[in-house]
């Protein structure tokens, strides 16, 4: 007999009971001494994949991935299995890796920093969306693109996200959304990027972008300019700006990074480099894309601020971080890297960027960053899709790609010329292992003498 | 004590995973060109020491079965991570109505003879069972390793972590495919960093997660105490090195940095997908053209690259492809001359260049895509001495950093953990911060010395990154040191 794949909303459902029943289970189950804590990532997602507006590949993956974490005698020991929501073969299965986990954890050292769950956090945030059909998809999108070279992923359906543990702390999270990343290409190679998302697919919406998309297109008709290496007055669009940003997720605002030597904003912490006072960087749940809840049931701040004009005035501190270093969690997750960042704008109206620019680089993407020199703040990258040389407020020609190799405390410090007035929301794109959620609120910036390398 | 879900390192197949995924091909009745399983089932488990307290110690199950189908020419997939049949079949039905909804779409439509009939059996070689070692031993011996490289005040972080796999496939089709692999895989890692106020170096054991092998426990023998020690001595050192010069020099890379440039500069530009345009919304495309084939002088003549799934031991070894294709070892680049591409049966149907047998995929929910796998640069003649006898100055890096490059996979910054000076042909001052730019051919032809097989060594890692949706997969690269002319090095940030 065929089981039917399950619409959006019954496979949240189905989920959520299987979560529910399958945490309790094991949960009443659980000998004097033991903790445990289970995560739930899991997804129906669409994905399809396009090259020369045509279908390269497509399909659906339904997946589910419980990590189940036991702790007893001072010890922690975690096991990831599948949810499949097949009832008997889930808990069996679990069964089976709390023995294993039972058997090995007298084995294991000491854990001096086991964070023990702790609260009565309870939480149920659904957000339906209108996506759409599954097998309507390709066509929807793709009728739109005329005979323009269009590439990208359409990743749409059901994400969720729970949490339960052995103190009776229980959240979980559902939506449904989707991404179109995409790229337009013009016969000589040259590109531009764009991206529309969220939880209702609107036609009107989707061809509007794709129309600015196409005439942004057709500005990368002329011949390439070639920059020499330098010093430029840059503008970077948002998109360019939460790149950027994401760099301070990877030894950045970490505290555990702070503390062990890991972080390129040390000096700023020692007080030894600064941050523009045009700088004001939060955590910020209120847009509701991710969840609050971490990895140990604890529910961040609705806000917490991070850069306050250019001050370090808090870092992100996971609970095993606060136990290690005698510090206050502030419900930051293990990795410590930011869920929610909002970037707050500047001054710099948006019809005004050319203006200001005046003479230099304008940046749509970057490309590839890496630390080149964390304790400097050094960040390595490259130009991409759709970048201009600038003239008298002009946008005169695209440009051949350009490294950069740059310090944030002169990009974000004293070079920073101004933020603009309003932020857009970059979603995240990323569907490594599973769709990543939520995204970046940024605003555009403009900077002086920004180092080009090669 | 052993593990309670010891792998039993035997050719066999688990019968119930294969009877399950058999029991659903026949069950699938789709009007179809070609349907194909392929069913995973992956056991890992993680060991990580800081500090020499434990960090992490954990196992993970991941497994499940995509159905591919193929309609009018076109494939569409399901993936369910059950292997219970009616998910399977139900998969299926989902592969089926995403290749007819999609396949006016397609973008090359084909026929099944891109994904042929194969039968076969491949297991890693394993001289040290992953059941030889308990979780606390293992524990053990990162402790240990920690302990080791703390050798100053100095040192303010210590890391050491082991990963073992156990990584079934099973591969079976519509027209007659049956294959089985079983990977055992160990990554091993540790790394000290040093701080003195502002000043900060990490050192480690050759690059981040770079022991990356097929095979067992052999890959954490309990002798690397040297090791650990000399890496945490070596962070102290550049503490107060100088550094790196900024100048055009020779270059001398070892096998550790090697794997890298390798990797970013060679495999990547040199797949398939990327020269058809698939990658360009994400990981890019490349300055490799389709008539470069045959015909492109690549590098220096010293330059020889092959595709070799066939090293005992590398990371990424295999006899077929995620798509059942047999693989073998071929030259890509011989002499210099670019000879053929990182592409799978599909891609080289699409393209009309020679490619490998190299369509892979993370895991069961995502599709094959085209892939590194081992990508070795062959050793030369020269002994490592009698490259650094002939350099009057230049210098010597080792281990990767950083690293960055562009969307065509031609202007590239690459950084090191540690060198040397070289002048008068030895090796004198430690120099820390090391880094250097170059684009892709300007580089390659400028190497002038290939070192020969003493100084060859294997490498590899887990953190391969392409695709969309997005995908990670482990490769191995081998090198031998290699010298490289008229280079631009530079150092950290004042």
């Amino acid at each position: 007999m065929i089981t039917a794949i399950p619409s959006s909303t019954a496979f949240a459902a189905q989920m959520e009971e299987s979560f529910r029943h399958l945490s309790a289970t094991l949960i009443d189950g659980l000998r004097p001494g033991e903790h445990l804590m289970i995560t739930l990532v899991g997804e129906q997602s669409q994905f399809i994949r396009f090259n020369q507006a045509k279908v390269r590949q497509g399909g659906m993956v339904t997946d589910g991935t419980l990590d189940l974490t036991l702790m007893a005698q001072e010890r922690t020991h975690s096991y990831a299995i599948p949810l499949t929501g097949q009832e008997q073969a889930d808990i069996a299965l679990a069964s089976q890796a709390i023995a294993t986990l039972r058997q090995e954890l007298p084995t294991l050292p000491l854990d001096p920093y086991q964070v023990i769950p702790q609260g009565d956090a309870t939480s149920h945030d659904v957000h339906h969306g209108q996506l759409l059909e599954p097998e309507q998809a390709a066509t929807a999108i793709l009728s739109s693109t005329g005979d323009i070279d269009f590439t990208g992923l359409y990743a749409g359906g059901t994400a969720v996200r729970g949490y339960a543990d052995s103190v009776g702390q229980h959240h979980w999270f559902a939506t449904e959304s989707y991404t179109l990343d995409y790229s337009l290409f013009t016969p000589e190679g040259r590109a531009v990027k764009g991206i529309v998302a969220g939880d209702a697919w609107d036609e009107a919406d989707y061809r509007d972008k794709l129309q600015r998309s196409a005439q942004q297109l057709a500005r990368l008709q002329r011949p390439l300019r070639t920059i020499a290496r330098g010093d430029y007055r840059t503008y970077f669009a948002p998109a360019a700006v939460a790149d950027l940003l994401s760099m301070l997720s990877w030894g950045g605002v970490s505290e555990a990074a702070l503390q062990q030597g890991r972080s390129a904003l040390a000096a700023l912490q020692r007080g030894d480099k600064g941050l523009s006072d045009r700088i004001t960087l939060t955590e910020n749940f209120t847009h509701g894309l991710v969840p609050r809840f971490n990895d140990i049931g604890a529910v961040a701040p609705m806000a917490l601020p991070l850069i306050d004009r250019g001050h370090l005035v808090n870092t992100l501190i996971s609970a095993r971080t606060a136990k290690e270093y005698g510090q206050q969690a502030n419900g930051a997750a293990s990795h410590e890297g930011l869920r929610s960042p909002d970037l707050a704008a500047g001054t710099l109206p948006q019809q005004s960027v050319l203006q200001t620019l005046d003479t230099g680089l304008y940046l749509s993407n970057i490309h590839y960053l890496n630390w080149s020199d964390r304790p400097s703040g050094r960040v390595t990258g490259m130009t991409r899709y759709a970048c201009f040389w600038v003239e008298n407020g002009e946008l005169v020609d695209p440009i051949e790609n350009l490294r950069f190799d740059e310090s944030l405390y002169r990009f974000w410090g004293d070079k920073l010329l101004a933020l603009t007035d309003t932020q857009e929301f970059i979603p995240e794109i990323g569907s490594y292992g599973n769709r990543e959620l939520g995204g970046s609120w940024v605003p555009g910036m403009l900077v002086e003498d920004f180092t080009y390398t090669l | 004590m052993t593990s309670t879900l010891p792998p039993n390192l035997t050719l066999s197949p688990d019968q119930d995973l294969g009877q399950c995924l058999a029991q659903a091909l026949s069950s699938i009745d789709l009007p179809v060109d070609w349907v194909g399983l392929r069913g995973v089932r992956k056991r890992d488990s993680h060991y990580a020491v800081r500090d020499g307290k434990p960090q992490h110690n954990g196992r993970s199950l991941d497994q499940g079965v995509m159905v591919e189908v193929m309609v009018k020419g076109h494939i569409g997939y399901g993936a369910t991570n059950s292997f219970e049949p009616s998910r399977i079949l139900a998969a299926a039905a989902i592969a089926h109505q995403q290749a007819q909804a999609a396949q006016a779409w397609a973008i090359c439509p084909s026929t099944p003879v891109i994904r042929p009939k194969v039968t076969g059996r491949y297991a890693s070689p394993v001289r040290t069972a992953l059941s030889a070692l308990s979780p606390g031993d293992i524990n053990d011996l990162l402790v240990d390793l920690c302990e080791h490289m703390a050798v100053s005040d100095r040192i303010v972080q210590t890391v050491a972590t082991a990963v073992a796999t156990d990584h079934e496939t099973w591969f079976i089709s519509s027209n007659g495919s049956d294959v089985y692999q079983r990977l055992v895989l160990i990554q091993t890692h540790f790394g000290a960093t040093a701080q003195d106020g502002p000043v900060v170096q990490p050192r480690s054991h050759n690059g981040f997660r770079a022991h990356c092998y097929q095979g067992g426990w052999e890959y954490l023998p309990q002798t690397l105490q040297p090791e650990a020690r000399r890496i945490g001595e070596q962070a102290v050192e550049l503490l107060t090195a100088e550094d790196c010069p900024d100048t055009t020099t020779t270059l001398m890379l070892a096998p550790d940095q090697m794997m890298l440039q390798i990797h970013e500069s060679i495999g990547h530009p040199l797949e398939l997908d990327r020269i058809l345009g698939d990658e360009r919304n994400y990981a890019g495309g490349s300055f490799v053209k389709p008539s470069d084939f045959g015909t492109l002088q690549y590098g220096s003549p010293l330059m020889n690259i092959t595709f070799d799934p066939t090293v005992d031991h590398e990371f990424a070894s295999y006899a077929f492809d995620d798509t059942g294709a047999p693989a073998s070892r071929q030259h890509l680049i011989k002499d210099g001359t670019l000879l053929r591409g990182l592409g799978s049966l599909e891609s080289q149907t699409r393209l009309g260049v020679p490619g490998v047998a190299c369509a892979r995929a993370t895991s069961w929910n995502r599709p094959p895509i085209d892939r590194m796998a081992n990508i070795n640069l062959e050793p030369g003649h020269e002994s490592f001495d009698a490259m650094i006898s002939g350099i009057e100055h230049g210098v010597y890096m080792e281990a990767n950093r950083s690293w960055s490059i562009d969307d065509q996979r031609h202007k590239f910054q690459f950084g090191c953990e540690y060198a040397k000076l070289i002048e008068n042909g030895k090796l004198t001052r430690t120099l820390r911060n090391p880094n250097y730019r170059a684009t892709t051919p300007q580089f390659w032809h400028s190497l002038s010395h290939v070192g020969d097989r003493a100084t060859w060594e294997i490498y590899g890692t887990p953190f391969c990154g392409k695709g969309e949706p997005n995908q990670v997969i482990r490769v191995g690269h081998a090198s031998p040191v290699c010298v490289f002319d008229a280079i631009e090095v530079f150092g950290g940030a004042s």
